[in-house]
């Protein structure tokens, strides 16, 4: 992914800031500027997720291509943050060790880097909590 | 809007085709299709091609107009439109062929899909397939597409308690019907421990249940019902058309494992045609992982949700069962070039239909097709009928 294009996303993944719509009331992360419950009518602004949640569903990835494939076998998961957004992540933990349920909280970890000498890209991954 | 029959079809062997270029892999799909209509290339209005990413996989962009002039139909000047939609190109293609013939825009129609996969590696393969799903939030966590639907394959078991064995069935019956298809990738049959001990790709999925890296193209002619006994005496008319969107990451499903655009497609279909549930012969599933034939079964309507698993167990989806699914042996067994897919199942059902699919024919008036983008962010369905 292109500098520029993951700058402009930077806040969002280093600090897990997403959105709530003061209207309908809902939270979103990743972020969306406009609410697909309200449309026009909705009111979004920033929201700072507390970063806690648990394991809907994963998978252990064992052949993978780019930054990940060094990590395999790693562990990929949809999680479902405490406010009620889902989002999908790497789940750094033992691959053996994840079940549907499992409680899990926000690290701030290395995601990846473009190319082998270039820019390195931090954001949000998650481990059991 | 005026009735469609499709009036000629054409399909290149499906595989790893180092001989082949993109281009002869397009232009061989549709000479054949044009034999089949008896029809000669300048009489073509239109044609649409369901492409999914040439751009990374062969580096070429501009495909319809490619297609036209190695077609011999840029002499002519004959329009060509590229249609993307992941793996659903395809089956995105048959729809605006339809729709450009239904509305009188149009009379004679090519639609057609082509993929030319292997000329990258397996791991650019896996990226430029990722793309399908969300870059910037699923890219960047580290999906592939055999992890997303493992995804859902974990979330169905837990639920539904689907084994391991119901789950492996659905490629031994897929392999089982490829077997008996000329132009599947895969023409052999396999056992349940085939399945069950090949590597693991993505817990709990494995090699054997998921679809391959393909090479191939399909194209189908499409004409206004009221002519198409000039070029036929086997009109397959398109009965219903459905298409509908969801969204693009798996994790914003409302169920993870129910692609609700499946379920509003084929809804939109069945509506437009005015038939059930029973008149259905077969349907030409979207097995891009076994856990997706799975999940369509049953958000298509055919049976309750968390009964497909049993279904499958029972035969009932084989040849000969209640509701034989992918007669052509599916994704799984055909191989899957991504925008070619859709304009397969198409083939196959026209072959169907006719009574000429040799070896694998199912004796029914209608058959289905349902083809997948992605995750299940974009679905299209069509039924067809022989008059
Ligand atoms: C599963 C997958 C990763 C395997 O790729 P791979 O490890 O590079 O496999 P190779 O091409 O090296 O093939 C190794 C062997 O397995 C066989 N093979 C490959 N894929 C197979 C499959 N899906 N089913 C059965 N056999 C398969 C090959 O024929 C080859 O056999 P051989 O050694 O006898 O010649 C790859 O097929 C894949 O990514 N499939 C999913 C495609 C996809 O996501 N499509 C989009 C869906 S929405
Ligand atoms: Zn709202």
């Amino acid at each position: 992914m292109s500098v520029a294009r993951f700058w402009r996303k930077q806040q969002n993944r280093y600090n897990l800031i997403g959105n709530q719509c003061t209207v309908c009331g809902k939270y979103f992360y990743p972020p969306r500027g406009f609410c697909p419950v309200c449309r026009r009518d909705g009111k979004i602004v920033e929201h700072q997720f507390k970063g806690t949640g648990k394991v809907v569903t994963f998978s252990i990835i064992r052949s993978s291509s780019g930054n990940f494939k060094l990590l395999t076998p790693y562990v990929l998961a949809i999680i479902e943050l405490d406010e009620g957004s889902r989002l999908t992540t790497h789940l750094v933990c033992d691959i053996d060790k994840v079940y549907i349920g499992m409680p899990v909280k926000r690290v701030f970890r290395k995601l990846g880097e473009e190319g082998s000498s270039g820019a390195i890209f931090y954001g949000t991954k998650f481990v059991p909590a | 809007m005026r009735e469609v029959a499709v009036i000629g079809v054409g399909c290149t062997k499906f595989g790893e085709k180092w001989e082949s270029s993109f281009r002869n892999l397009f232009v061989e799909a549709g000479a054949l299709a044009l034999e089949d209509a008896n029809l000669s290339g300048e009489k073509i209005d239109e044609i649409f091609v369901g492409n999914m990413s040439a751009g990374r996989f062969v580096e070429q962009e501009h495909i319809g107009a490619l297609i036209a002039d190695y077609a011999g139909l840029a002499t002519d000047n004959i329009p060509a439109t590229r249609v993307e939609a992941a793996c659903a190109s395809g089956g995105l293609s048959f729809r605006q062929a339809y729709t450009a013939v239904a509305s009188g825009m149009s009379d004679i129609v090519v639609a057609a899909g082509v993929e030319k996969m292997t000329d990258v590696g397996t791991e650019v393969t896996t990226d430029v397939l990722a793309a399908a799903a969300d870059r910037e939030w699923e890219g960047i966590a580290g999906i592939t597409f055999p992890g997303l639907y493992a995804m859902i394959a974990t979330d169905y078991m837990h639920r539904y308690g689907l084994t391991r064995e119901q789950l492996a069935q659905v490629a031994v019956k897929n392999h089982d019907n490829g077997a008996k298809n000329p132009n599947a990738q895969f023409r052999k049959a396999i056992t349940l421990d085939t399945v069950i001990n090949s590597t693991l790709v993505a817990d709990p999925l494995r090699l054997f249940d998921c679809s391959p890296v393909t090479d191939g193209a399909a194209a189908v002619i499409l004409a206004p019902l009221e002519r198409a006994r000039e070029f036929t005496d086997t009109p397959i008319k398109v009965l219903g058309s459905g298409q509908a969107s969801s969204t693009i990451a798996l994790h914003d499903r409302k169920d993870i494992s129910t692609l609700d655009a499946t379920v509003a497609a084929g809804n939109r279909a069945f509506k437009m045609a005015g038939i059930e549930r029973k008149d259905i012969g077969f349907v030409e599933v979207h097995d891009c992982f076994t856990i997706a034939e799975i999940c369509a079964i049953e958000d298509l309507g055919f049976c309750k949700k968390g009964e497909a698993g049993r279904l499958t167990e029972e035969g009932q989806t084989a040849i000969g069962g209640k509701i034989p699914v992918n007669p052509s042996g599916g994704l799984k067994a055909c191989g899957h070039p991504v925008g070619a897919t859709g304009i397969k199942q198409v083939y196959e059902t026209v072959k169907q239909l006719r009574g000429d699919a040799k070896g694998r024919q199912v004796d029914t008036d209608i058959g289905m097709t349902h083809n997948v983008g992605g995750t299940g962010a974009t679905v299209v369905c069509h039924i067809f009928g022989r008059k």
